[in-house]
């Protein structure tokens, strides 16, 4: 694909994210692409780490869970404005991966080994999340209490807007907003020097060493950017929903739906995250309506089909659905391009 | 006693020795589920995420035929623990081994999804809800002075040590055994000599999975499961395989008895919450200083 | 330019390096040579910093880099290559030479044009876009002497990478080595290929058992009885002689 086509692609994909709310007012409509673009953020977050980096992370949740504890706890107990209190959830998780990353690669920990220690980092937070009651407020939760006066708006218990069409799309604008952020600082990422060594030390450590990189530096490097990422999901979760409990933050949920978008998507690629979770959402709303007829509302049949969706990507489409559409492509533009050659 | 804000109780040695022994009890269930774990990481080198939801479902399977067909808990284990061999067997030849193509980066997300798969079908088909399998001669036990055990937890203790020695045997005596030994130290060569080791992974895939379920039975009659249940388990089991170094089936017992003794006491200083971080924190401060485990060799480069 | 002194390095019981000595001089080529097993590929990697000396000194440059990590090492000019060559398999040629471009250039634009360069004088000009999981085993040699060279280094290790090319390939790597040698670069190399040896190097060292056996211009060593002795086994030294002395009678 030439640098115009994707340049093209992306105005024209971000041009009507942007301009859906204008179009369809539909409740529903905005919540599925709300849940996309959301997932699609803490993908992003994982996707720098996992997919350019080659550490895979099972526990993820450590970073949402953080960004979203923060920025809960500095409001509900300092009264802090989220617009304050977001930078210092960015601040706290970036400092978690640092100790984390810190710890994991100081000690040449790699593949399951990493997996594994993030995964009980964030169970160790899960059960620290729980316990200090004095703190976290237990297992009750942190309940950001609803701010009545939509005048007050920008410092005080919650992002809220004036305008009456921000005051319905305000999140999702903020989502999209943060997606634009994520891709631009992949993209950036993918694009300079860091990106260049960080995919050289995913694809072999020892060769990336010889050639004058500094691999324990690069790693910590893109667990801070990943951690930041998917820390501003915790902290548009928290926003919108005004609440946060030690499952949600640091529960296997979240991490596991970080992974899914990128892989299901294609790693190391910017466009992934936004693919896989889009993908798997759709299959899951529509498989909920097809078979929900039948049995009823149950949960559970979504995961089942992320969980095969998963295993037939990691199978039999390596570089997931961008590469598949790559391919389409080429194939597309090798028709077009050969009665003419 | 305050230590870092935080109350730190004083008590008597009966009750600090009574939590000890319970302990051990605990410990015994947590290297029964590790011992599947331990074999399956020692011949393959992979880290089977799904070993919990495999303990989840043999669980079901257990209540299931407690609840239709009235049968006993332990006896059951003759019907999942064949099971589980067939089901293990099927799942790392028919879908792990074939979507891997040997890559352990694979393996490990490919077992993730699988643990999901099976959770969430757990979800779906049998509900949130716990279930439990109810025998006359649950709360029967032995007053051992400082604590109670009740006979499950004594059957689990001694279902654990008779796995182990089952396992140690076959591992020992077998040609079987001996081919995975073969496999699991020198893949390459045991192709070589003629040994299928599509066939030795699978195999001991198939015990492993068959000991989960067997732990399964053993477990059935004093813990109550719903769909989450393997994942308590997965950090622990983990935890309990890195101690007593990956591949080690009496490194799995002791490293199990160390994590329930910790455990218990973690609980009764610290609280039946906060007691739970000893677990995490035993297993981060074993992958970070001591990779290999406590009663591992070095492993290989 | 590296001057090592008395190094060695034992794995277990195994003395892989023994009071290794030896001085490479800038402008030179200068190569290792030895049986199997002699512990040529362990010098190197001591050298670069992959494995810490057990005792020994190891100077670049008149500084002490004994200790210093690997990408220390090669920020300060000394570069090696793999015998097993380790291409970052995914990427394509460009971007692995790229790679090695960006330890000195931090803009992409002109590491690219760096390694487009780099590429050209190994002769991979037209292989830019390839995978380097797709290389033949000359390619992918190239391609790691391509990446060791896009990092400027002035002292350059290659661990044989002649190996299993033919006989032209090898004669194209052996002018690539001397062109290298032309700009400036330092060379230390590995080779079984006594052809290049003889052609390319000014001085060898013969390394055996983890010793240095013998040292000196090429042609001379060849002619070490001790050296003929360390390839074909004892008493071959011997044998040799009396087939050239009844050729010549
Ligand atoms: N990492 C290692 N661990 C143990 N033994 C090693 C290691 N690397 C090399 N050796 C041993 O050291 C000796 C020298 O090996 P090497 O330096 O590769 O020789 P060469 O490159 O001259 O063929 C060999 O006997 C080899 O088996
Ligand atoms: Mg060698």
């Amino acid at each position: 694909m030439s640098k115009r086509d994707r340049a093209l692609g992306w105005t024209l994909l971000l041009g009507l994210l942007a301009a859906v709310p204008v179009f369809i007012q539909s409740g529903r409509w905005i919540d599925f692409l709300e849940l996309t673009l959301f997932v699609a953020v803490m993908g992003q977050g994982w996707n720098i780490l996992g997919g350019y980096g080659g550490q895979y992370s099972f526990g993820h949740a450590l970073f949402f869970g953080t960004g979203a504890y923060i920025q809960a706890l500095l409001q509900f107990k300092l009264g802090w404005s989220p617009w304050v209190t977001l930078w210092f959830a960015i601040a706290g998780a970036v400092l978690v991966g640092c100790a984390v990353g810190y710890l994991s690669f100081r000690y040449g920990l790699r593949g399951s080994y990493f997996a594994l220690i993030t995964l009980a980092f964030a169970e160790a937070f899960h059960v620290l999340a729980r316990s200090l009651i004095s703190v976290t407020e237990g297992g009750r939760g942190v309940q950001l209490p609803l701010n009545q006066d939509p005048g007050q708006a920008v410092a005080s218990f919650q992002f809220t807007f004036a305008n009456p069409f921000l005051q319905s799309y305000g999140f999702y604008y903020t989502v999209l907003f943060l997606f634009v952020l994520a891709c631009a600082a992949t993209w950036l990422m993918e694009r300079s020097r860091f990106g260049a060594q960080l995919v050289a030390v995913r694809e072999n450590e020892e060769a990336a060493e010889a050639l004058g990189i500094n691999a324990f530096r690069i790693k910590m490097g893109s667990i801070c950017l990943s951690a930041a990422i998917t820390a501003s999901a915790g902290v548009y979760y928290v926003q919108k929903f005004l609440f946060v409990d030690p499952g949600i933050a640091y529960g296997p949920g979240k991490s596991v739906e970080a992974l899914f978008a990128p892989i299901i998507g294609g790693l190391g690629t910017v466009l992934g995250p936004l693919l896989g979770s889009a993908f798997i959402h759709i299959v899951g709303e529509t498989s909920k309506e097809a078979i929900g007829h039948f049995v009823g509302d149950r949960p559970g049949l979504d995961l089942i089909l992320f969980g095969i969706m998963l295993l037939l990507v990691l199978g039999y489409m390596p570089r997931g659905l961008v590469g598949l559409l790559e391919t389409a492509w080429m194939r597309l533009r090798a028709d077009k391009d050969g009665p003419n050659a | 006693m305050e230590l870092l804000g935080i109350e730190i109780p004083v008590f008597s040695w009966q009750t600090v020795l009574g939590s000890a022994v319970s302990g051990v009890f605990l410990g015994a269930i947590y290297a029964l589920v590790a011992l599947g774990l331990t074999l399956i990481y020692g011949v393959l080198h992979i880290i089977n995420f799904a070993h919990g939801s495999l303990l989840m479902l043999a669980m079901y399977m257990v209540y299931f035929l407690w609840q239709h067909l009235g049968m006993d808990p332990y006896l059951a284990m003759l019907v999942v623990a064949p099971g589980g061999f067939v089901f293990g067997y099927l799942l790392q030849r028919g879908v792990i081994g074939r979507i891997s193509h040997g890559k352990d980066e694979i393996i490990l997300l490919a077992t993730l999804g699988i643990s999901i798969v099976i959770e969430n079908a757990a979800l779906f088909l049998f509900s949130a809800d716990e279930k439990s399998v109810q025998v006359p001669y649950d709360l029967d036990g032995i007053d051992l002075g400082v604590t109670y055990v009740v006979y499950p937890q004594i059957a689990a203790l001694g279902g654990c040590l008779m796995i182990t020695a089952a396992l140690w045997l076959f591992m020992a005596r077998t040609d079987t055994g001996r081919a995975i030994r073969a496999v699991a130290k020198e893949r390459q060569g045991a192709r070589l000599v003629g040994i299928n080791v599509e066939h030795i992974f699978a195999i001991s895939f198939g015990i492993g999975t068959a000991c989960v379920a067997a732990a399964a039975s053993l477990l059935a009659p004093t813990y109550a499961v719903h769909p989450q249940f393997g994942y308590l388990f997965v950090l622990i089991a983990f935890t309990v395989v890195v101690l007593g170094g990956m591949g080690s089936f009496t490194g799995a017992l002791l490293g199990g008895l160390i994590i329930g003794v910790t455990e218990q006491l973690g609980r009764l200083y610290l609280g039946e919450s906060l007691g739970l971080i000893t677990i995490s924190a035993i297993f981060i401060l074993i992958l970070l200083f001591r990779p290999t485990g406590l009663f591992g060799q070095r492993l290989s480069q | 330019m590296l001057e090592v002194t008395g190094v060695s390095k034992s794995f277990g019981g195994l003395k892989a390096v023994a009071e290794l000595s030896l001085q490479v001089e800038r402008g030179r080529i200068v190569s290792l040579i030895g049986p199997n097993g002699a512990g040529k590929t362990t010098a190197f990697s001591l050298i670069s910093g992959f494995l810490k000396p057990d005792q020994g000194r190891i100077r670049f440059e008149h500084r002490d880099i004994a200790g210093f990590r690997p990408h220390a090492i090669c920020r300060l000019g000394l570069v090696r290559t793999f015998q097993v060559v380790q291409p970052f398999a995914t990427l394509s040629v460009l971007d692995n030479i790229t790679v090695g471009a960006h330890t000195r250039i931090r803009q992409r634009k002109p590491a690219a044009a760096r390694a487009r360069e780099v590429a050209e004088l190994v002769g991979m000009g037209a292989m830019l876009d390839q995978p380097a999981g797709a290389l033949t085993v000359a390619g992918r040699k190239r391609l790691e002497l391509a990446r060791a060279l896009a990092t400027q280094p002035k002292l350059l290790l290659l661990d044989e990478v002649m190996a299993g090319l033919n006989a032209t390939e090898i004669a194209d790597i052996v002018a690539v080595v001397r062109d290298i040698r032309d700009t400036g670069i330092t060379i230390l190399l590995i080779e079984h290929v006594m052809q290049a040896v003889m052609s390319l190097s000014d001085d060898t060292h013969v390394l055996s058992h983890g010793r240095i056996i013998a040292h000196g211009p090429p042609e001379a060593v060849a002619r070490d009885p001790q050296v003929i002795e360390a390839y074909l086994g004892h008493g071959a030294a011997k044998r040799i002689a009396r087939t050239r002395g009844a050729d010549r009678a």
